[in-house]
């Protein structure tokens, strides 16, 4: 594998770049692995490479139903964060943008960590006050946050209307500078990339048919469009349709699909520095490094499978730019899109054992599983290797349902995550 | 943007109705009784079906009567309304039972 | 004007020139010019830069397609970045620049970059500036990456948004629209046509008879489509949209349109018109005449201005009677593109040669061609094109391999057609690949769309050429600067999946959807991987069809009416009377009453003490009032509420506390037995509307044998809370037709009867902890009670109060607030009302309250802090036992400086907090942590003698 750096395209460039090599290997199907993970998006692709890395599990199969990063993977809006109330997800996020800070390294790919910061837009007294109380819970936590006066919001986003006859007049806000965004597919594309090269079967095109499962119940082998595999473990991260697996398997889980919509506008000179997201309209929406201006919002009301999305929303997000940002009114949308994320009441993910003996999941993380996918990976893998949950990972076992130990961060906070 | 169909008013835009989600709940009794496995269940875990479902809608901005909508969740196609208390239409109830997930071999 | 404007001919309106500005130059047309069309008329070649490599771009095309004449128009806070010059309509004094290039589109200083193209080929940055860190190059990539620019002030057009219904929605005004919409008018439905252009008839405004086939061109068209129009103008349900532009197809037949309206007149357009307005329309089906767009052929300097796809230049020919080049040459695979000689020939232009890379051209097109005396080159090809910036000259190839250089200005060029079925793969439409003729068409899978004329595919003779075998660059998708090195690079790397390759190439990801780049790439993939185009599958289109202003989405919803707050019935005196006012809850409320000169703070605390001291008059309105009725009204009641309400008396009230089913905390709030079987349930402002909608759900969906009306009736009534130690004295002065003696009307009851003459009905119930009487009042009547109670205030000195001493006063008492002192965990034990609960009846949420969670004794409970330090004790701040290092246990929920007390009050939820009172605790704010001890909530008169007095 050509080791990728601005020497290698430099000697390729008089090459006619003809000298590359497929990204990652896609062989065909063994009959057996050690373990087989179901789902080609970041975190099913970041659990593979961990277990190569991180506990020399090398015999590992990868299946993907389509195309690799083809899920919430690659119809994300790219924010990643650790501004988190509870310890538990404290703990959990900051852990995965620790390792995003590390990523474009550790896995030759450049993922375009851009931590230009998230900034939280404050509307209220009452949104501050919910403020004050969170970033005093990330700063009791270790994790950097600051409150920001309404002048320096208005210096972080120049085009934000703050005059005191907004319909959202700006009390003040919220900043995690280490939070930004990073290049989607070049996430899942890395993670491909590095765990191929450890020795991972990356198998595409290849869609999950059944569970084989032995007298007591445990899973052995998967049934395939390409064919039975056997594994002694199987993991599956296949946001969206997790309850549809788990429908395989002869389980129910605690989580309902819905379409979560993104917008992307045409592409402009730079106009926004930063990631923000308001209180009062939950809009969000930052500058992609080609221009566009991406933006996300709420979900729509009603449970889908359909990676479209309708109008209402798209008028409530959308009009809250044109509202909240009125210089924007004349900059056009040039897409929308849709992705189906797994809600869950808590919007805390599950992680770990189901079940069903030998199959383990990674599922649950809602509309934020973009800047999870490191430590959903890790912690998959380590469940799978070492037979135990990481230390990180335990607080989010499907067990809580039971026993009410929710760690619900919108109840807490009041604000849409 | 759903065309649904009340039972009370008609067809009406997506806008004027709130979706409760998934209908013909039975909310376990009595409590003391109520094991909380169960009640885990009932508060957390839905049909989650990719193809009819049935759930329960409110006109909120119109009668404000809950009524049964029959909808398919990827085309969106809505199969049927009815009543809150009326069964299952017979017909839906052969496509749920043909719908039913593979179980584990 | 213009050698290249023909004498005559054309929509254009010569009577009319107008005047224009193009990077700097000024320009003439004439109405009915589009921005491309006067430009190309001038002359100019060169109207933009390309998004990556800064090359030199011309028109392509003609209609929406267009991906590289980008133009920033207007100036000023109308100034408007990215649009496509063939969609912008000519109008006097029009300014516009080409975007992404400096100084102007001719002398680019980014091409100064050009040399380093082979360096940077696609997803160059997947593989390189990591070293030392990305954010090194960011920066500089971004300014570098962007199209236009963004004003920078807020826009001031005016959009409007309306809904439409029909039988039919039309979409595509030419002649197979026509047809379709007067056949539908004839069988009496409800038509809508809508027609992106300004004008009607689509390619009859500019085809000749060798392309429309039965339809006959010139005036004979003209007076074809006048017939048309007025055989549905004559129908009184048919409406015929133009400069309206089908975006989306939604669920259930819901298509969204976007029409120009004024955007057209540029500034001078009259004030009382939007600039755009959206359509949400419902159809009951669709019928898509949207015709089809050509492809470009892909071979070495394809992207040179002068090279244009030969629907366009038709069309600048026909429409607007511009001819874009004096040396013609024609390259095509297919038989379509003959017409364009023809026309060409018949303009007075030369045709120099005819390169069609197929053997054997049709019989028909080969005697267009002797009858424009063109050659026509079998089997060949073009191999490189020439000019700087513009085409001077091309390089063929024949069949043999013979080269031949051709002096031409103009290449024309077809790849084959593409049929605009955007709304029919966005309505889960199925497009299917037709290995014959070379294009996606329609096929199933979306039953209400239909789609008619080229929209269901273009019958033309054709051969595949995916590309020309030669050296230089050859684009596939001219607006993201992508080449078929680009896609083999992407082949060769494994990124063969369609989705792969546009996003690693970032082919198709522009503004244009990859409208005239998809098939092209796809195609080519499918060369490069051994698969038919077929079977590499065309990508989901989405919306919107062409990109649509932000604003004309939000239409009017903007400011407040985005979200539409509520008034008090007495804002006007509110407003009059100085009140500073916030939203709560949706509501505009009085924040204080600052007078002249006082900060909001300072009359926080005036305000605060006036209460305590004399009395207060708080407009609490919008407190939450759900009338409960019917026989088993009770019984209803006592399964939403935590604790009893069978048990109130007629007459009295009581405060209750209703759960989630969670068994978490939703709200609270007093409820009055109005009679057995009618209660009227009190909720805090902010869960009015949320705990009557739950009310329903249970009734309707649950417990649907309880015979129970729900009615909320909160706008009905104005409340008017009267509170302090001198309320009695003010109400006895304003007059009551009930005694209002402690022990004739006492704490926690209500009476009905007349308040100065106005029906009302009073409940003894505080929130500040001093006599108070909230007085429910029809709005009609309130602001003239208001007024009574203030002159008869007068004498003790009553204070208007604003909410933020209300909720000053409550917190110096201890009462909660939910939402507040709660959040979305709490439960009834964490604020002191586990002993409230009924412990064998359910109720809801009942359940969860034995969860293992909620008998966990380290539970954050609801206390109040003393600060130690005489410093405040901000809300949100945490708090840590004085040994702890880090982590929290603990925050505050409520805080103020009491006016009456002279010091700092707070509420705090506290881990295990019950069971600390006494204890001293760190408060983290700031640098320097607070002392604070641990109380019960509630400072002030913890005896409550004072509220009952």
């Amino acid at each position: 594998m050509t080791r990728y750096n601005a020497w290698s395209l430099l000697k390729q460039g008089f090459a006619g770049q003809r000298g590359w090599t497929a990204a990652w290997r896609s062989p065909e199907p063994k009959s057996r692995y050690d373990v087989v993970i179901v789902g080609g998006g970041g975190h099913g692709l970041a659990t593979a490479y961990y277990l190569a890395k991180n506990h020399g599990v090398r015999n590992v199969a990868l299946l993907e139903k389509g195309w690799l990063g083809g899920g919430n993977t690659g119809r994300n809006t790219t924010i990643v964060r650790s501004n988190y109330y509870y310890p538990q997800s404290a703990a959990l996020y900051d852990f995965s943008l620790r390792l995003y800070e590390g990523l474009a390294r550790e896995l030759n790919y450049n993922i375009m960590l851009s931590q230009r910061g998230v900034v939280n837009v404050l509307h209220s007294r009452h949104d501050m006050e919910g403020a004050a109380r969170w970033v005093g819970a990330m700063n009791a936590n270790g994790i950097d946050a600051e409150l920001l006066t309404p002048r320096q919001v208005q210096e972080r986003v120049p085009l934000l209307d703050v005059s005191p006859r907004a319909r959202y007049p700006v009390w003040g806000g919220f900043e995690q500078r280490r939070g930004g965004t990073a290049r989607h597919d070049a996430v899942a594309w890395g993670y491909a990339r590095a765990a191929s090269a450890l020795g991972v079967d990356i198998i595409q095109g290849c869609e999950l048919q059944g569970f084989r499962r032995e007298g007591n119940g445990r899973v052995t082998a998967v049934e395939t469009s390409r064919g039975t595999i056997a594994a002694d473990a199987f993991g599956m991260a296949v946001a969206g349709h997790s309850t549809v697996v788990a429908a395989m398997g002869g389980f129910r889980l605690p989580v309902s699909s819905y379409a979560l919509q993104a917008f992307v506008t045409e592409p402009l000179k730079p106009v926004l520095d930063t990631v923000m997201l308001s209180f009062g309209t939950g809009m969000y929406i930052s500058q992609s490094d080609k221009g566009g201006l991406v933006i996300g919002g709420g979900l729509d009301h009603y449970l889908s499978y359909a990676q479209r999305g309708n109008m209402p929303v798209i008028r409530h997000v959308l009009g809250a730019v044109a509202d909240q940002l009125p210089a924007l009114g004349r900059v056009r949308l040039a897409r929308q899109w849709a992705g189906i994320v797994d809600v869950v009441h808590d919007s805390s993910p599950i992680l770990g054992e189901t079940p069903v003996p030998g199959l383990f999941i990674n599922c649950g993380w809602g509309t934020g599983g973009f800047k999870a996918i490191p430590v959903g990976g890790w912690m998959l893998a380590h469940h799978i290797a070492t037979g135990r949950p990481h230390d990180i990972a335990a607080p989010f076992a499907l067990s809580r349902f039971l026993s009410g130990a929710l760690i619900d961060e919108a109840a807490a906070s009041g604000i849409p995550h | 943007m759903l065309l649904i169909p009340c039972p009370w008013c008609g067809p009406r835009d997506e806008i004027e109705f709130h979706c409760g989600g998934q209908s013909h709940l039975a909310r376990p009794e009595p409590w003391h009784a109520v094991d909380d496995a169960t009640w885990g269940d009932y508060l957390f875990t839905r049909d989650n079906p990719k193809g009819l479902h049935l759930e329960r809608w409110s006109h909120a901005a119109g009668c404000r009567r809950w009524f049964n909508v029959a909808r398919d969740t990827v085309s969106h196609h809505i199969l049927a309304t009815y009543r809150m208390g009326e069964p299952v239409p017979e017909a839906l109830q052969r496509e749920l039972a043909a719908a039913a997930p593979r179980g584990a071999s | 004007m213009s050698a290249l404007r023909l004498p005559s001919g054309g929509e254009v309106d010569r009577a009319r020139p107008l005047r224009f500005r193009f990077d700097g130059r000024d320009l003439r047309g004439f109405a009915g010019d589009t921005l491309a069309s006067a430009l190309l008329a001038n002359g100019v070649r060169v109207m933009g830069r390309s998004f990556k490599y800064h090359r030199p771009r011309g028109l392509l095309a003609a209609g929406v397609e267009e991906p590289n004449a980008l133009v920033q128009v207007g100036e000023g806070a109308l100034s408007t970045p990215n649009l496509r010059a063939t969609e912008v309509e000519l109008y006097d004094g029009l300014v516009a620049r080409a975007v992404n290039c400096w100084p102007s589109a001719r002398l680019d200083v980014g091409a100064l970059l050009r040399p380093l193209e082979r360096f940077i080929p696609a997803g160059f940055y997947y593989k390189s500036l990591m070293w030392p860190d990305w954010h090194w190059f960011e920066g500089a990539i971004r300014r570098a990456a962007g199209l236009g620019r963004v004003a920078g002030v807020p826009d001031p057009s005016r959009y409007e948004s309306r809904y439409a219904h029909c039988d039919v929605l039309v979409v595509g005004a030419g002649p197979a629209g026509l047809e379709a919409a007067v056949e539908a008018a004839a069988r009496g439905e409800r038509v809508l046509l809508c027609e992106q252009e300004p004008r009607i008839g689509g390619c009859l405004l500019w085809e000749r008879r060798e392309v429309t086939g039965p339809v006959l061109d010139g005036e004979a068209a003209r007076d074809w489509i006048a017939a048309r129009l007025a055989q549905l103008q004559a129908c009184p349900d048919v409406q015929v949209a133009t400069r309206t532009t089908a975006l989306g197809h939604f669920d259930h037949g819901a298509l969204t349109l976007v029409e120009r309206v004024a955007e057209h007149l540029g500034p001078q357009a009259p004030a009382q018109l939007p600039r755009q307005r959206l359509w949400q329309v419902r159809a009951g089906r669709v019928v898509l005449a949207t015709g089809a767009l050509e492809r470009p052929l892909v071979f070495p300097g394809n992207d040179r201005p002068g090279v244009m796809l030969a629907t366009g230049v038709r069309r600048y020919l026909g429409e607007f009677a511009v001819r874009a080049g004096e040396r013609v040459v024609i390259f095509t695979n297919n038989d379509a593109a003959y017409a364009t000689a023809a026309v060409l020939r018949a303009s007075g232009g030369a045709v120099v040669a005819i390169v069609d890379t197929r053997t054997t051209p049709g019989d028909a097109s080969l005697a267009l061609a002797a009858a424009a005396d063109a050659r026509v080159l079998r089997g060949a090809a073009i191999v490189a094109t020439h000019g700087d910036p513009a085409l001077r000259a091309v390089t063929v190839r024949d069949a043999t391999g013979r080269r031949e250089r051709l002096e031409a200005d103009l290449l024309a060029m077809s790849g084959g057609f593409s049929p605009t079925a955007h709304l029919f793969s966005q309505a889960g439409g199925t497009l299917q690949w037709d290995a014959a003729s070379l294009q996606f068409r329609p096929a199933g899978g979306a039953a209400s769309v239909t789609a008619v004329g080229d929209a269901a595919g273009v019958e033309t003779p054709i051969e595949p050429c995916w590309r020309v075998e030669a050296p230089g660059k050859a684009f596939v998708d001219f607006q993201n600067d992508v080449t078929v090195d680009d896609v083999e690079l992407a082949a060769r790397e494994g990124f063969v999946s369609i989705e792969h390759l546009k996003r690693y190439t970032t082919l198709g990801m522009a503004p244009d959807q990859g409208k005239t780049a998809n098939v092209n790439g796809l195609a080519l993939l499918g060369s490069m991987t051994g698969r038919e185009p077929g079977q590499v599958g065309a990508t989901r289109h989405r919306f919107p069809y062409t990109p649509v202003a932000l604003g004309a989405i939000a239409g009017r919803r903007r400011g407040e009416l985005f979200h539409p707050v509520r008034r008090l019935p007495l804002h006007d005196w509110h407003a009059a009377h100085g009140a500073a006012f916030d939203e709560y809850g949706g509501w505009m409320r009085p924040a204080q009453y600052p007078r002249p000169g006082e900060s909001r703070v300072a009359a926080e605390q005036r305000e605060a003490l006036a209460v305590r001291d004399g009395v207060g008059l708080f407009d609490a309105s919008p407190l939450g009032k759900i009338e409960v009725v019917g026989p088993d009204a009770a019984a209803f009641l006592d399964r939403i509420y935590a604790n009893a309400m069978s048990t109130v008396q007629v007459g009295r009230l009581r405060y209750g506390l209703m759960l989630s089913e969670l068994g978490v905390v939703i709200d609270d709030g007093v409820a009055a037995r109005l009679a057995d079987d009618r209660f009227l349930v009190g909720t805090t402002s902010g869960g009015a509307a949320r705990i009557a909608a739950m009310l329903e759900e249970w009734l309707q969906c649950e417990w649907t044998g309880l015979r129970v009306l729900v009615a909320p009736v909160t706008t009905r009534t104005a409340v008017l809370t009267l509170t302090g130690p001198a309320a009695r004295r003010v109400l006895e002065t304003v007059g009551t037709d009930f005694p209002l003696a402690a022990d004739a009307f006492p704490h926690m009851t209500f009476r009905e009867g007349a308040v100065g003459g106005v029906p009302a009905r009073v409940f003894r119930v505080s929130f500040t902890g001093e006599l108070s009487y909230e007085i429910n009042v029809p709005n009609s009547a309130a602001a003239g009670l208001w007024q009574q109670l203030m002159d008869a205030g007068a004498a003790h000195g009553i204070t208007p109060v604003g909410i933020e001493a209300w909720m000053l006063l409550r917190t110096e008492k201890g009462y909660l607030h939910v939402g507040a002192d709660t959040d979305g965990t709490t439960a009834p034990d964490d604020i002191g009302w586990g002993h409230v609960l009924r412990r064998d009846v359910d109720f809801v949420g009942r359940r969860s309250l034995t969860r293992p969670e909620n008998r966990r004794a380290d539970r954050h409970q609801l206390v109040g802090l003393e600060p130690l330090d005489g410093a405040a004790l901000p809300v949100g701040s945490h708090l840590r036992s004085t040994a702890a290092q880090r982590g929290s246990e603990g925050y505050v929920t409520s805080s103020g400086f009491s006016p009456t007390l002279q010091r700092w009050v707070a509420l705090a939820m506290l881990r295990a907090g019950r069971a600390r009172h006494g204890e001293t605790v760190t408060v983290l704010h700031g640098a320097q942590p607070l002392r604070a001890r641990v109380t019960a909530p509630g400072s002030y008169d913890p005896q409550g003698e004072r509220l009952r007095g």
